[in-house]
């Protein structure tokens, strides 16, 4: 554990030793603003929520949370550090957690500087602090779920835009899973429990539902697996990549 | 001597293309040993699965007895490594990234700062210690590459062209630092620059598509040059016919080769039988003679001679 700590911090402090640190949390507390004050019409719904806030992370996530991780993995392989890195006394999956860990952080720390959203409903009227706490932690594991694809990707590619379209895109999947854009690509031909697998893995539906305030098991499982899976074949994808420099 | 690395057979391939093709060697404590070998021989091959960054397609890699697949952990710590164009994280300062350095290898607090700060200096770090490493320049970037590399006083060493692209000053240091390190260590490298396997290495191995095409001293090494041991003159004054005519009847002289004339100066180099040193005789024919010799002098050898016909795949050498 002592090692992911080291390059946990090491990953962390390289965000706000570059602007990386300071372009995402003002981009992200920007929009998320903009989002919910403009295109959800925070005033005129007169209700005492955040929901109009949340509902936009997923759209914001998919684009802000690639530009991310997209460095993860390809900017190791581009500098040649990665050879370095995996040379330390250190498992794979190690480095994977280490610097995935610090990326979820991070996002973790762009979160958390959203709270005067959450100070400003509780000044205007009487919200349930219970669901806005449930939807903070839904959009954390969302952000980890589309982290995880990003490391994965970053792995695959030296090129970061290639690793940023490519995540942008599978991310965009697992948004719409549960949507017909996505779900009519397989009626044609796929069997019906495929298909009601493949729905159950929009990121929006296992949202959602966290963020109504219902902290249900099998949502939380589902994006702590999600993470794992993407982690997991992240190690993988390195082991196989890392001959080619 | 105690064997630090033994390589056993070690094969990798990358679809149809053999990289390294069989390679076995030991490397014992105290042994310097330098990795020749055209531009993807194989060397950083054989080094990246040395250091376990690769795994072979088939052989074993030990380290101090813990083979490298099988106990990754245990190995590592005992290597220091340096790999292909020193990669460092560029936005860290030498100070913070050797520090990272240092608590990924377990050292904390009090020994952390010390060892950070030894390293530090044997390496001539100070003035730059708080400059991000991207705008280093090349002589430092590298030592910080070696800093890391020697940090935690490894037992073996694995340098993968340690000297490139360095000036001659920054040569110069890195192989006195490497040279005040050989005693206590196995180390590896890998160069380009054939003077650099006298400067510093016990031990010379070429590695050709592969394979090991020498193993041996770099003395043995010159020894397989064609010129080794010939003897290159300049006499004034002397008619190259009656040069030749004395020069043959001297013992042990295989064949003359005039190399040029200038004025009445003339060039030779003279071969030898084999094993034969010619010179002290040859300076006797001259006094005898009493020529004007302006240079007379024994040729080591020339280490890319035999690098080009130990690698070229047309020539073979006995």
């Amino acid at each position: 554990m002592g090692r992911i700590r080291v390059i946990f911090q090491r990953e962390l402090a390289g965000y706000f030793a570059t602007p990386i640190a300071a372009v995402f949390i003002v981009i992200f507390l920007l929009l998320s603003g903009a989002f919910t004050f403009y295109l959800g019409n925070y005033f005129a719904r007169g209700q005492a929520d955040l929901v109009p806030f949340f509902d936009f992370h997923p759209w914001l996530y998919l684009v802000l949370i690639p530009a991310l991780a997209m460095r993860l993995w390809a900017e190791e392989r581009r500098s040649g550090t990665i050879e370095l890195l995996l040379t330390l006394p250190v498992t794979m999956w190690e480095a994977v957690a280490g610097k995935f860990l610090a990326a979820w952080c991070f996002t973790g720390i762009a979160l958390a500087l959203t709270f005067p959203m959450w100070l400003t409903v509780n000044l205007l009227g009487d919200p349930d602090n219970g669901v806005i706490l449930a939807s903070y932690l839904g959009s954390l594991l969302m952000a980890g779920g589309f982290l995880a694809i990003g490391s994965c990707i970053s792995a695959l590619t030296k090129n970061q835009v290639i690793a940023f379209v490519i995540s942008v895109v599978i991310s965009l999947g697992f948004i719409l899973s549960g949507f017909p854009l996505v779900l009519e690509l397989f009626s044609g031909w796929a069997p019906q429990f495929l298909l009601s697998a493949i729905s159950s893995f929009s990121f929006l539906t296992h949202f959602q539902s966290i963020s109504k305030g219902v902290l249900d098991l099998r949502d939380i499982l589902f994006f702590l697996s999600l993470i794992a899976f993407w982690l997991f074949a992240t190690a993988t994808v390195i082991d196989i990549k890392k001959a080619e420099s | 001597m105690e064997i630090l690395v033994k390589i056993e057979n070690l094969r990798k391939t990358f679809g149809p293309i053999v990289a390294v093709d069989g390679v076995s060697f030991t490397v014992g404590k105290g042994e310097v040993l330098g990795f020749l070998g055209p531009n993807g021989a194989g060397k950083s091959t054989t080094m990246k699965m040395i250091t376990g960054f690769l795994t072979p397609t088939s052989g074993a890699v030990h380290i101090c007895g813990h083979n490298i697949d099988v106990q990754p952990i245990d190995a590592k710590k005992r290597i220091g490594y340096l790999p292909e164009g020193a990669p460092a994280y560029q936005d860290m300062t030498p100070a913070s990234f050797l520090t990272f350095i240092g608590e990924m290898r377990g050292y904390r607090g009090a020994t952390l700062k010390r060892t950070v700060s030894e390293t530090v200096e044997k390496v001539n770090l100070q003035s730059v210690l708080n400059q991000s490493i991207e705008t280093l320049s090349k002589g430092f970037k590298r030592r910080v590459g070696l800093a890391q590399a020697i940090l935690h006083d490894p037992e073996i060493l694995i340098l993968d062209e340690p000297t490139d692209g360095l000036d001659p000053n920054q040569k110069h240091e890195v192989r006195t630092l490497i040279r005040a390190m050989a005693k206590e260590k196995a180390i590896i490298l890998s160069t380009h620059i054939l003077e650099e396997v006298h400067a510093l290495c016990t031990r010379a191995m070429i590695i050709a598509k592969g394979k090991v095409v020498f193993d041996g001293t770099p003395a043995e090494l010159e020894g397989k040059s064609p010129t080794h041991h010939t003897v290159l003159g300049t006499i004034a004054g002397v008619d190259p016919m009656v040069l030749h005519h004395h020069l043959m009847t001297v013992k042990g002289v295989k064949k003359i080769e005039e190399l040029g004339r200038d004025g009445d100066l003339v060039q030779l180099r003279i071969y030898p039988d084999d094993g034969e040193w010619i010179l002290p005789d040859i300076g006797h024919c001259a006094r005898e003679q009493g020529w004007e010799v302006r240079e007379l002098y024994p040729d080591r050898g020339q280490l890319d001679e035999v690098f080009r016909l130990l690698t070229t795949p047309k020539q073979t050498i006995s």
